[in-house]
C-alpha cells in the first residue's frame, strides 16, 4: 500500500544523487543502488508496526522555542570566518555565476 | 567507606599527584608525548598532537602551583579530542577529506569548561568519517587499531579516543555519541564510555552530524573520571538552545554513596545472538550487582530490534541536512574541476571528492527518507516509532533503576572483517536506542573474550532514565568496586 515499497530503480538513485548534491559516477550507480536496496529492504520492518495515533517525536526533550536574550553580542572577526573559504575576494566569498540562464 | 583507587593511570589520580608534588604536570605529559611518539604510529589514534601548546600550557599549571595559586579541578591532565569538536589550535577534521585543512575560529563550550578547569588539551583523534561507522575504517587518515590486537578495529566512531585511552596515551579523552559512538569503541579497547541524556552537555562546537541523537561524553581509565569530565561539561550553555537547563549534581564527590537499594533490569531481548563471552559478562554483573543488594528484575524491550531500523531513517535525514553545509563555498573541499563551472556543479563535484563512501551513502539514505513521497512512510513513521521506543523505555524504568545488558554483542571483529553496510550498523543494536530516546548510558570494562586465542574486551552497559546521570554512574562506580580495576595492556600501560 506505501510508496515505501516501490523498488529503487536506477533513475530513483541518480535523481537522489542529485537532489543530494552528489556528482556520483554512472558506473559506481549500481553498487550504490544495491547498498541502499539492502538497507531499505531491512527498514521495511518499520511497516509492520501500527502507528496509528502516535504523535511523531522529533528530540527527546519537551523545551521549545527557547529565545536567547535580546542583547547585542560580538560576532567574530570577518577575517577569522574568511579564513577557511577556499576563494575569497576582499571581505567577499568567490562562487561562479549564480544565474545562467538554463539550469538543472 | 573506604575508596578503592580505581587504577594507575586514572585521570583522578593523576590530578592528585600533580597537586600534591608526587610529579609535575609537564613531567607526565611528557611521559604521554613519549607513548605517543612509539604508539601512535602503530595505532593511528592521533591525527594531530599539540605538543608544543600542551607542553606550554602544563609549565604554566607546575608554574601555578609552585606559586601557590588556585588551579582548577583538571588541573595538569592531559586530554585528547575527538577530530569533530572544535578547537582552536589545530585542525578540526571529522577525518574527512572534505575538512582536510579546516581550522576553527573558535573553541566549543566543552573545550573552553575543560580548559578553564585545568585540562590540556594533548591532540585530535581519529575517528569514522563524520562519526559514521562501528569501526573507524571510513576516517581518512587511515584506519584505527585496536591496542589489544592492531590486526582488530578499535570499534567506531570514537575509536581514536578510545585506542587512545586504552593506550594510556591521554589521561581520558572526548568522544561523540550519535547511535553508540562512544560506549562500543569504550567496550572494544576495555575502557569507560559515557553517553550522558540528550541535552546535558552542549553541542556548541561538535560538528552536527543527527542533531536530535548526537551527545557529547567522555572516554575514560574508570568511572570516576568519567564523573569529574561529566560535572566539568554539563550544564545549560547560552550558545546551544538544546541544551538542558536543568540543575547538575557534583556527583564526582557523592560517586561513593551507592544506593541503598536499587533495581537493576535484565531485558530478555538482549540475549539472544550474543558472542558467548559476552553473555557471561553479563552473568557476571549480574552476580555483582545481587551481592551487593541489588533486585534484579526481567523486563521487556520488545522493540530493542526495530532501533537499528528507526536510527538508519532518523540518523541520515538529519545527517543529509547537517552535511549540505558542506558546498565547497564556505569552508572545506572546493573542487578543482575546469568543468564546474556552474554552482550546482560544483557543488555536487566538490562534494562528491570531499565525502567518502559510506558519508555518501548516507546522505543518499537521507535524502532519500525525506524526498517527496517516501517522507511519511519512512520518516515521519520513524519518528512515530522513536515516539514508541520512548514509551517503552518509560515503562521498563517504572520496574527498574538502570538496565543491564551488553555494549555490544561481539568483542572486536578484525579490520576489513565487515563488509556489507547492513551488517556493520547491527554492531549498534544495544546502544542505538539510547540515543533515540534520548536517555544516558554508560559502557563498562567486563572481562575478555579469549575465544579466537587472542585477549580481546568485552563490555557491559547499563543505561537510566533521562537526567538520571548520578545515579547512573553510583551504580556503574558500584560495579567498578566490585569488579576491581580494569585489566590494563601489558606492553602500553607503563
Amino acid at each position: 500500500m506505501s510508496d515505501a515499497t516501490t523498488p529503487l530503480g536506477i533513475d530513483a538513485v541518480r535523481h537522489v544523487a542529485k537532489l543530494a548534491r552528489l556528482a556520483i559516477p554512472e558506473d559506481r550507480l549500481p553498487q550504490l543502488q544495491g547498498e541502499l536496496i539492502a538497507i531499505l529492504s531491512h527498514i521495511e520492518q518499520l511497516q509492520s508496526i501500527d502507528t496509528t495515533g502516535l504523535e511523531p517525536m522529533a528530540h527527546p526533550l519537551t523545551l521549545s522555542n527557547r529565545l536567547a536574550e535580546d542583547v547585542p553580542t560580538p560576532g567574530m572577526p570577518i577575517a577569522d570566518l574568511l579564513r577557511n573559504a577556499p576563494a575569497t575576494e576582499g571581505d567577499f566569498l568567490v562562487v561562479p555565476k549564480v544565474l545562467q540562464g538554463e539550469s538543472s | 567507606m573506604s575508596i578503592n583507587h580505581a587504577s594507575a593511570g586514572d585521570l583522578v589520580s593523576l590530578r592528585d599527584d600533580i597537586r600534591d608534588g608526587k610529579t609535575s604536570a609537564l613531567a607526565a605529559l611528557d611521559g604521554y608525548l613519549a607513548r605517543i611518539d612509539k604508539q601512535n604510529p602503530r595505532l593511528n589514534a592521533f591525527h594531530e598532537v599539540f605538543a608544543d601548546e600542551a607542553r606550554t600550557a602544563a609549565a604554566a599549571t607546575d608554574q601555578a602551583l609552585a606559586a601557590g595559586n588556585p588551579v582548577g579541578p583538571l588541573a595538569g591532565v592531559p586530554i585528547a579530542v575527538k577530530d569533530n569538536i572544535v578547537t582552536r589550535i589545530g585542525r578540526t577534521t571529522c577525518s574527512s577529506r572534505i575538512l582536510e585543512n579546516y581550522r576553527s575560529p573558535f573553541d566549543a563550550t566543552v573545550i573552553d569548561r575543560l580548559t578553564t578547569a585545568g585540562a590540556i588539551l594533548i591532540g585530535k583523534t581519529n575517528m569514522d568519517e563524520f562519526a559514521m561507522g562501528s569501526s573507524c575504517e571510513t576516517c581518512a587518515w587511515g584506519a584505527v587499531r585496536n591496542p589489544w590486537d592492531t590486526s582488530a578495529v578499535p570499534g567506531g566512531s570514537s575509536g581514536g579516543s578510545a585506542a587512545a585511552v586504552a593506550a594510556n596515551l591521554c589521561a581520558a579523552a572526548l568522544g561523540s555519541d550519535t547511535g553508540g559512538s562512544i560506549r562500543q569503541p569504550a567496550a572494544l579497547c576495555g575502557i569507560v564510555g559515557f553517553k550522558p541524556s540528550f541535552g546535558r552537555i552542549s553541542r556548541y562546537g561538535l560538528v552536527a552530524f543527527g542533531s536530535s541523537l548526537d551527545q557529547i561524553g567522555p572516554l575514560t581509565h574508570s568511572v570516576r573520571d568519567a564523573a569529574l569530565l561529566y560535572q566539568c561539561m554539563a550544564g545549560d550553555d547560552v550558545h546551544d538552545s538544546t541544551c538542558a537547563p536543568r540543575p547538575v549534581e557534583a556527583v564526582a564527590t557523592t560517586l561513593e554513596e551507592t544506593p541503598r537499594s536499587f533495581r537493576v533490569g535484565l531485558p530478555v531481548q538482549y540475549r539472544k545472538g550474543n558472542a558467548p563471552a559476552v553473555d557471561a559478562a553479563v552473568n557476571r554483573a549480574i552476580e555483582h550487582f545481587k551481592s551487593m543488594g541489588a533486585e534484579i528484575v526481567e523486563i521487556e524491550l520488545p522493540l530493542t530490534d526495530v532501533g537499528i531500523s528507526t536510527y538508519y531513517v532518523i540518523a541520515p535525514a538529519e545527517a543529509c541536512s547537517n552535511l549540505a553545509r558542506f558546498d565547497g563555498i564556505r569552508y572545506g573541499h572546493r573542487t578543482k574541476a575546469k568543468s564546474a563551472v556552474e554552482l550546482f556543479d560544483l557543488y555536487a563535484q566538490s562534494r562528491a571528492e570531499g565525502f567518502g563512501s559510506e558519508v555518501q551513502r548516507r546522505i543518499m539514505l537521507g535524502t532519500y527518507v525525506l524526498s517527496a513521497g517516501y517522507y511519511d512512510a519512512y520518516y515521519r513513521r520513524a519518528l512515530q516509532i522513536r515516539r514508541l521506543i520512548k514509551q517503552e523505555f518509560d515503562r521498563a524504568f517504572e520496574k527498574c533503576d538502570v538496565i543491564l545488558g551488553p555494549t555490544s554483542p561481539t568483542a572486536a571483529f578484525s579490520i576489513g572483517g565487515l563488509t556489507d553496510p547492513l551488517a556493520m550498523y547491527m554492531c549498534d543494536v544495544y546502544t542505538v536506542n539510547t540515543n533515540i530516546a534520548g536517555i544516558c548510558g554508560i559502557s563498562l570494562p567486563a572481562g575478555f573474550d579469549e575465544s579466537s586465542g587472542r585477549q580481546l574486551p568485552v563490555g557491559i552497559q547499563l543505561q537510566a532514565q533521562a537526567f538520571e546521570e548520578s545515579l547512573l554512574l553510583k551504580i556503574a562506580r558500584a560495579y567498578e568496586r566490585a569488579q576491581g580495576p580494569r585489566a590494563h595492556l601489558p606492553t602500553t600501560a607503563a
